[in-house]
């Protein structure tokens, strides 16, 4: 932040957040986000652990939300870790596990203890992860939430209508959208609803096909969405030819060309098949160049105004992409 | 209809332990209609259990009945006189069934044989799909026929999750997605744009959340309760 300008930024007042976040789309930076995902357990080490190695690379990290449905540490604890070690958390949450009284009275806590940002999501199904038998909720969906959410913060409403005493939490509000699932035909303009709806920023799902997201970029910016919503397009890099085939066979939406798993084996080539580690490494280092030609390639896609850098239970590779990719030269934590 | 499916036999038969002598009641309407409680299904079942109980060597006793409809109290009349001489009662109608007889017989064991599945429609041959949840206050109107409250996995009311692929529901490969169905109509009927404006969230007060829900048609009512409770 001290390299920018305070003249041309807008006062405090004007800010909806006061977040770092904010503050970087505000100033028209190509904003950088990656995720963290909490622990299965109560191991707070093993937060600050990971909030150590983002900090300074990035402009925020996403905090998962029972991810995949699995139970993990929550996300506003985890982001209370976060905060304490100078990382900027955006606090996602889905409307499986909450109705509309518990994510206000969640969200009212979060803003109390200096949560900036929000990411709502319709979350994974309870079929997928480790509680199947699991009841959901589904009382609002993500739209709802992010309409939700700004009503409370601009209007100081709760979704009730009743006033909030003494205002509304100060989110910054964001939301996903996946440029691959179907119908295509809908994707464009169900972006616009969100934007409509109040989202301030929007996270895409991990973007492998660079032709498809640019065409679907042409069509959001055709219609001026990216002129009411800062959008970052999701980025992760690939561990092996085996997770590429993963995503693509195995997660709805989810579109990675055949030609990532050749180049993915072809850094193996000369590696003896027997040393698992050393080819896992050769993998790992194509996976992240891989994801640095993404990022420079996606960087120039009109209406993109960031990425968000996810990789699973692999926070060490965030900053050596974001170096390699040119968006830092150095932690700035 | 109502939609239900047998409960296995085992689990039949642990509720009849202690028994030596049960009725048997199907149901002419729905159940029989998706073949889980019809007098044929009686007829099966009773067989089942009687030859299971004759192996353990402790024979039980089944009489088979029919009622047209379980769920109104005066089909049911004709019931006393054959419960006389049993110890439990056996519905094989859906879950309303089951309870229309437990109050209607105060003082009678009775048991669900069925495991009453949802509201739904034959969508091919031994094929049933869920179609409504009774959510009380219908949205059919705005998505085209489609119900994203009992067809969508997550409920949602403003367009498709990110894990819709190729018409398919993320959740089940055989179950399509309904929001793509809903956009895919929309089109074919020229109102997509219908599909742009934020729909608000629900009031679920109609819905399952409060406890037993109630419709009162006050003009309906014998005069003397009227206006007891609600008006309509």
């Amino acid at each position: 932040m001290s390299k920018l300008s305070a003249a041309v930024l807008p006062t405090d007042a004007t800010f909806k957040s006061g977040g770092n976040l904010e503050r970087v789309l505000a100033a028209g930076r190509f904003a950088v986000t990656a995720e963290l995902g909490p622990p299965r357990g109560c191991d707070a080490a093993a937060v600050r652990r990971k909030a150590q190695i983002l900090r300074g690379w990035v402009d925020a990290a996403n905090v998962t939300d029972n991810q995949a449905a699995v139970v993990h540490m929550g996300s506003i604890a985890t982001g209370l870790l976060m905060i304490s070690e100078g990382l900027e958390p955006i606090i996602q949450m889905t409307c499986r596990d909450r109705n509309r009284i518990a994510m206000q009275s969640d969200l009212l806590g979060a803003a109390a203890h200096g949560v900036h940002n929000l990411l709502c999501l319709s979350g994974d199904h309870q079929s997928m992860g480790d509680h199947p038998g699991a009841k959901n909720v589904h009382d609002i969906d993500s739209i709802q939430m992010v309409a939700m959410v700004r009503a409370m913060r601009d209007e100081n409403r709760f979704q009730s209508g009743k006033e909030i005493p003494g205002g509304g939490p100060r989110l910054l509000i964001g939301a996903a959208e996946n440029p691959f699932a179907d119908p295509a035909a809908m994707r464009p303009y169900r972006l616009r609803k969100k934007a409509q709806a109040g989202a301030d920023f929007i996270q895409t799902q991990l973007v492998y096909d660079v032709a498809r997201f640019r065409e679907f970029m042409k069509k959001v910016v055709d219609l001026g969405v990216h002129e009411k919503v800062s959008i970052l397009a999701g980025v992760g890099p690939l561990k092996s030819p085996g997770m590429a085939r993963h995503l693509r066979q195995n997660v709805p939406g989810m579109l990675v060309p055949e030609s990532y798993d050749a180049r993915l084996e072809a850094a193996v080539n000369g590696i003896d098949g027997r040393d698992k580690a050393e080819r896992s490494y050769a993998w790992r280092e194509e996976g992240k160049r891989i994801c640095v030609e993404l990022i420079q390639e996606i960087r120039e896609i009109e209406g993109v105004a960031g990425v968000h850098i996810m990789a699973i239970e692999w926070e060490e590779a965030v900053p050596e992409i974001v170096k390699a990719a040119g968006l830092r030269q150095a932690s700035q934590g | 209809m109502i939609v239900a499916e047998k409960k296995p036999l085992e689990a039949i038969a642990r509720m009849l332990e202690g028994s030596g002598r049960v009725l048997a009641v199907g149901c002419g309407t729905c159940v029989t209609v998706c073949f889980s409680g019809g007098s044929k299904e009686v007829a099966t079942l009773a067989a089942s259990l009687r030859m299971k109980r004759s192996i353990e060597d402790r024979p039980l006793a089944v009489v088979e009945a029919m009622v047209q409809r379980q769920c109104e109290w005066e089909y049911l009349e004709p019931l006393a006189e054959q419960m006389k001489n049993v110890d439990a009662v056996l519905s094989l109608g859906c879950g309303v069934g089951v309870q229309t007889l437990a109050e209607r017989f105060p003082t009678m064991r009775i048991l669900p044989a069925l495991n009453t599945l949802f509201m739904g429609l034959p969508s091919a041959q031994g094929v049933w799909e869920e179609r409504c949840q009774g959510c009380g206050s219908c949205v059919l109107d705005k998505t085209g026929g489609i119900c994203p409250v009992s067809r969508c996995a997550k409920q949602l009311f403003n367009g498709p999750c990110g894990g819709s692929q190729n018409g398919r529901c993320e959740v089940d490969e055989a179950t399509p997605c309904a929001w793509h169905m809903i956009w895919e109509r929309a089109e074919a009927l020229g109102m997509s744009e219908d599909l742009m404006s934020i729909e608000p969230p629900k009031d679920w007060g109609t819905s399952r959340d409060g406890g037993m829900r109630r419709m009162v048609r006050n003009d309906l009512r014998l005069p003397e309760d009227q206006d007891k409770e609600g008006n309509e």
